[in-house]
């Protein structure tokens, strides 16, 4: 019969559809490829929502299929056809609301084990969101100052780290999928979440609030390194900037200092001291500029400097006019402070 | 003067399936004359905006949103283009945030819910024996409010004003700081303009039912698809009230320097997002709930028998209205709120897909002990069934707050939405209209091109919208107008184009299908299809008073449990146009009412209100003074005529 061929074909077709689907599971960032302890959860709690639903999606459309193409006979019509459906679908509502009741409860047992770490936090980030990069403040390392890394976040490896999370302009939203779920970034409220990674790596994090223009490049790096190359990095961090080494380097300084760049930024050990845009005092070692969008490399910081909208159009980085030479300078200086 | 009312079995206006068609016996002629001059459309220019039969504004809701369907089609085009490859330079930021948030708009306020309550404005008289709507001109009234504010959006699009923060528009992003200009002002005052005419409808629907059904039409033989429109109308009732407040909110603070979401003065920017999703969830209901019933019509007719399990579809329908309010803080997983409460809409949200599912397993028993035919309309049912049980089942995945703070905004979530929205509610719509149009225009669709056209958009849809559950998972968040090729998201983005471009050829030889059946389709007849509710018991397309004589209604299917000498209520005056009011509960007749006649000032106090809405989007000062023109205009509305001051 052509219409049960063509049912079946159908059914072929989207179960093939749905096994490439999930044999696609690559990427850099997928929410099935958890490398710490609330994402192994989450991944394990998915798995098991899409087995039960496969089942009972499959269920749902074997039935159909049959209820189309089952030869019909006489007793269709009967008081007793009729009783024996009513009692089908009772039976199938008993069995969906057993499998709700079930899946409620493997999800609030899953998300108490989110609430918080089974031990206490190795550290303390602020994750403070701005139109469109990410600020992280490590502030308990020492009482009176805090170390500002811009989107870059380094935790050590195997230890929970808390996340105080807030926003100086809109909501965004921080988000790693390797490491745990989102948590939004409301003005005016602090709230808290945590992370805690058992896989050394970079990890690439992404705002997931549509906060305006440049939503879609807003993203960040997490480095999770072991302890001691974690405490290496911050030790580092909590120095001033590198002194500029050439007459090259000490030209970039001046100019920058004497620029609309020095409104904005700071760099720990000059007169930079705004706190508008990111901290560029440790602005050499990083991975990327213009928060994930570009690597950070000699070009790539031109084209940035040079013009900021065509990288990153409406961002609210100006493109400070100068002679080459100067931007050159500034480039050379940019790049010292390692 | 007035003539008894009386259930008069010799003399049917009525054909059922008992009867055989064709006209009713013994001189009628002079009653039908009479009640055409009575109910007579006004013609002319001033007559095409003073019209208040329910037809004309139900096709011209129809029509008007089947329009906006197609522009909010083609920006989806335009994003799928710019989202085919990784940096794509095709559209920029400002251009793309735009028309995202247009899309949305339109689909959510301009399409879905018009183009349901227009077939509710359309069908649920037919289906109810009434002569017309009630409240017909506050009718009209709302459907020009539903016109200029469409017009409002579009001319603003064209003028690269737009709204370009998103369609829920959350402040302190849509607030006066970060949105400066009138971007967001346009898309707040638009939320305005379709509030009022969304509970303008509401309100005649409830009424219709309530107070206009036929004699005989109990509460247990209310056709499935007037229960889903009444559910319906009450959501709207309660779910806009809270929408007004967030929207009203929003402008007072970029109008006026109200601090209601601004948290450096001590508002709070979550209060938004409690107040727009405790209208936003049940919405989404609003859209979905009408084409329920459209697939209840449908799957009756086509299998031939009696729905299985009425009560409990009934039920269902209640149950998802009253379960739509209880689950709005699943859009707000993520946001930081206390554990417990969380678990609480984790259940609730959970326990929606119960009614669903139980719909479902109706349908399916239905088409189990039916003989289905497969018409075009079944086809879209049946292709309703198989991707909204996949959009319903990942709605249950969403639920569960851990996996929810995964994929929240992410493409996991557009591609749910769209499997329940577009799947769940435009299918049953396009089958719908395949369904009803032969009673509408008296001609049938082409069936070729409905089938072809059928295969296009199902085939097209799962190829655009399977992939984004895949590209949420591997971290694509929703509204980024590019992306780097790193993110490995390239491939599947280019499948879902290619499905987009599947998707609009299917929607465009619908489209097709529509334009030319109207003009050149083979003639239907009363009833091609063997229908069991009573619109398929009056000509094709109906005439103006729908029924030359009310009919009795003896069972759940009006037309197929209709005896051979069943009743019609005569009586009601020819002269003017005098209606049959009916009891709540049973439907028995309590009254009569006469309705009023077609006037202008309905289309007047529309426009006043229209230009007090856009102008207070530039100065407070349009509300104390816009207020004058509308109270003149409503004034000439609700003027007494002299005959009436006379009797």
């Amino acid at each position: 019969m052509a219409r049960r061929r063509a049912l079946w074909a159908c059914c072929a077709a989207m179960a093939a559809a749905a096994a490439a689907a999930s044999a696609g599971c690559a990427g850099p960032h997928h929410v099935f490829d958890p490398a710490g302890g609330p994402a192994r959860d989450i991944a394990a709690l998915g798995r098991l929502l899409f087995a039960v639903c496969t089942v009972i999606y499959l269920l749902v459309i074997a039935v159909l299929a049959w209820a189309l193409v089952r030869r019909r006979t006489e007793a269709d019509g009967s008081v007793e056809t009729g009783r024996r459906l009513t009692r089908a679908i009772a039976a199938a509502t008993i069995a969906s609301t057993m499998t709700i009741v079930g899946l409620t409860a493997a999800s609030a047992v899953t998300g108490h084990g989110l609430t918080s770490p089974m031990g206490p936090a190795a550290i303390t980030v602020d994750v403070v969101g701005h139109q469109w990069w990410w600020d992280f403040q490590f502030r308990d390392v020492s009482p009176d100052e805090f170390v500002s890394s811009p989107n870059e976040l380094h935790v050590p490896l195997g230890q929970p780290v808390m996340i105080k999370t807030m926003s100086r302009d809109v909501i965004h939203s921080f988000w790693v999928p390797n490491l745990h779920g989102k948590r939004d970034l409301i003005p005016g409220q602090v709230t808290n979440t945590w992370i805690q990674a058992d896989r050394p790596g970079v990890y690439r994090g992404l705002c997931a609030e549509f906060c305006g223009h440049e939503h879609a490049k807003m993203a960040f790096e997490v480095v999770v390194e072991t302890p001691q190359k974690f405490k290496a990095w911050i030790d580092h961090q909590r120095e001033s900037a590198s002194e500029p080494a050439d007459y090259q380097e000490r030209r970039g300084r001046d100019v920058f200092l004497g620029s609309p760049c020095a409104t904005c930024h700071t760099i720990r050990g000059t007169t930079a001291a705004s706190r508008v845009g990111p901290d560029l005092t440790h602005v050499g070692s990083r991975m990327t500029l213009a928060a994930g969008t570009l690597p950070n490399t000699r070009p790539h910081l031109a084209t940035w400097l040079g013009d900021p909208q065509s990288v990153k159009p409406g961002t609210l980085m100006p493109a400070v006019p100068m002679s080459d030479a100067d931007r050159g300078a500034v480039i050379a200086y940019l790049r010292r402070l390692q | 003067m007035m003539p008894p009312l009386t259930f008069d079995p010799r003399r049917s206006g009525i054909h059922g399936r008992a009867r055989g068609n064709g006209p009713a016996a013994d001189g009628t002629a002079a009653e039908r004359a009479a009640l055409e001059k009575t109910w007579r459309v006004p013609e002319g220019i001033l007559g095409w905006f003073s019209v208040v039969d329910h037809r004309t504004i139900g096709r011209r809701y129809l029509v008007t949103a089947l329009g906006f369907f197609l522009i909010a089609g083609i920006l989806a085009v335009l994003m799928r283009l710019q989202l085919a490859v990784p940096d794509n330079q095709l559209i920029g930021p400002d251009r793309y945030n735009q028309i995202f948030t247009v899309h949305g708009t339109i689909m959510m306020f301009l399409f879905a819910v018009p183009v349901m309550e227009a077939m509710g404005i359309y069908l649920v008289p037919l289906m109810v024996g009434a002569r017309n709507i009630a409240f017909p001109r506050l009718n009209t009234f709302s459907y020009f409010v539903y016109l200029f504010g469409g017009l409002m959006l579009l001319i603003v699009l064209l003028l690269n004003s737009a709204p370009d923060v998103g369609w829920f528009s959350y402040p302190p992003l849509a607030g006066p700081d970060y949105t400066p200009g009138k971007r967001a002002d346009f898309w707040a005052q638009l939320i305005t303009f379709t509030e009022v005419a969304a509970l303008a409808v509401a309100v005649e629907i409830v009424a219709t039912v309530f107070k206009m059904r036929a004699p005989g039409m109990t509460l247990d033989r209310i056709p499935l698809f007037v229960w889903a429109m009444l559910v319906t109308a009450f959501m709207i009732i309660f779910a806009m009230p809270a929408v007004v407040t967030a929207s009203s909110f929003l402008l007072m603070d970029r109008l006026v320097g109200t601090h209601f979401y601004n948290p450096a003065e001590g508002g709070d920017a979550l209060l938004y997002q409690h107040l727009f999703w405790f209208f936003g969830h049940p919405e989404v209901y609003i859209i979905f709930v009408p084409a329920l019933g459209m697939v209840s019509s449908i799957v009756t007719t086509f299998t031939g028998r009696p729905i299985v399990g009425y009560t409990a579809m009934v039920l269902s329908l209640v149950a998802t209205g009253f379960l739509g309010f209880g689950l709005w803080v699943h859009h707000m997983f993520a946001t930081g709120l206390p554990q417990l409460g969380l678990t609480y809409f984790t259940a609730a949200s959970m326990t929606i897909a119960i009614p669903s599912g139980i719909q479902i397993f109706c349908w399916i028993a239905s088409i189990w002990r039916g003989t289905p035919r497969f018409t075009p309309p079944m086809l879209f049912v049946l292709g309703f069934i198989a991707i909204f049980v996949l959009g319903g089942l990942t709605g249950v995945t969403l639920a569960s707050v851990p996996f929810n703070l995964q994929v929240h905004d992410t493409y996991y979530v557009v591609a749910h939405f769209h499997y329940v929205l577009l799947g769940g509610a435009v299918f049953p719509l396009v089958g719908g209209i395949h369904y009803w149009f032969p009673k509408i225009t008296g001609r049938l669709m082409d069936e070729g091109l409905a089938r072809l056209s059928f295969w296009l958009l199902f085939i097209g849809f799962n190829i655009t919208f399977f992939p984004m559950h895949q590209l949420g998972l591997m971290g694509m968040p929703r509204r980024v107008y590019t992306y780097p090729a790193a993110s490995g998201w390239g491939p599947l983005n280019l499948l879902s184009t290619l499905g987009a471009g599947l998707l609009a050829i299917g929607g465009l030889l619908f489209v097709w299908n529509l334009a030319r059946s109207v003009r050149s389709g083979a003639v239907a007849g009363d009833d091609p299809w063997g229908g069991d509710t009573l619109e398929w018991g009056t000509s094709s397309p109906p005439p103006v008073y729908n029924f030359l004589h009310p009919p009795v209604v003896e069972g759940p299917n009006a037309l197929w449990d209709r005896s051979a000498d069943a009743p019609v209520v005569t009586g009601l005056r020819t002269d003017c146009r005098e209606v049959l009011i009916t009891d709540v509960v049973d439907a028995t007749p309590n009254n009569r009412y006469e309705f009023p006649e077609p006037s202008i000032w309905p289309f007047l106090a529309a426009v006043a209100t229209s230009a007090m809405f856009v102008g207070s989007i530039f100065t407070a000062w349009a509300v104390p003074i816009g207020i004058v023109p509308i109270a003149i205009a409503v004034t000439g509305w609700f003027w007494p005529k002299r005959k009436e001051a006379a009797a």
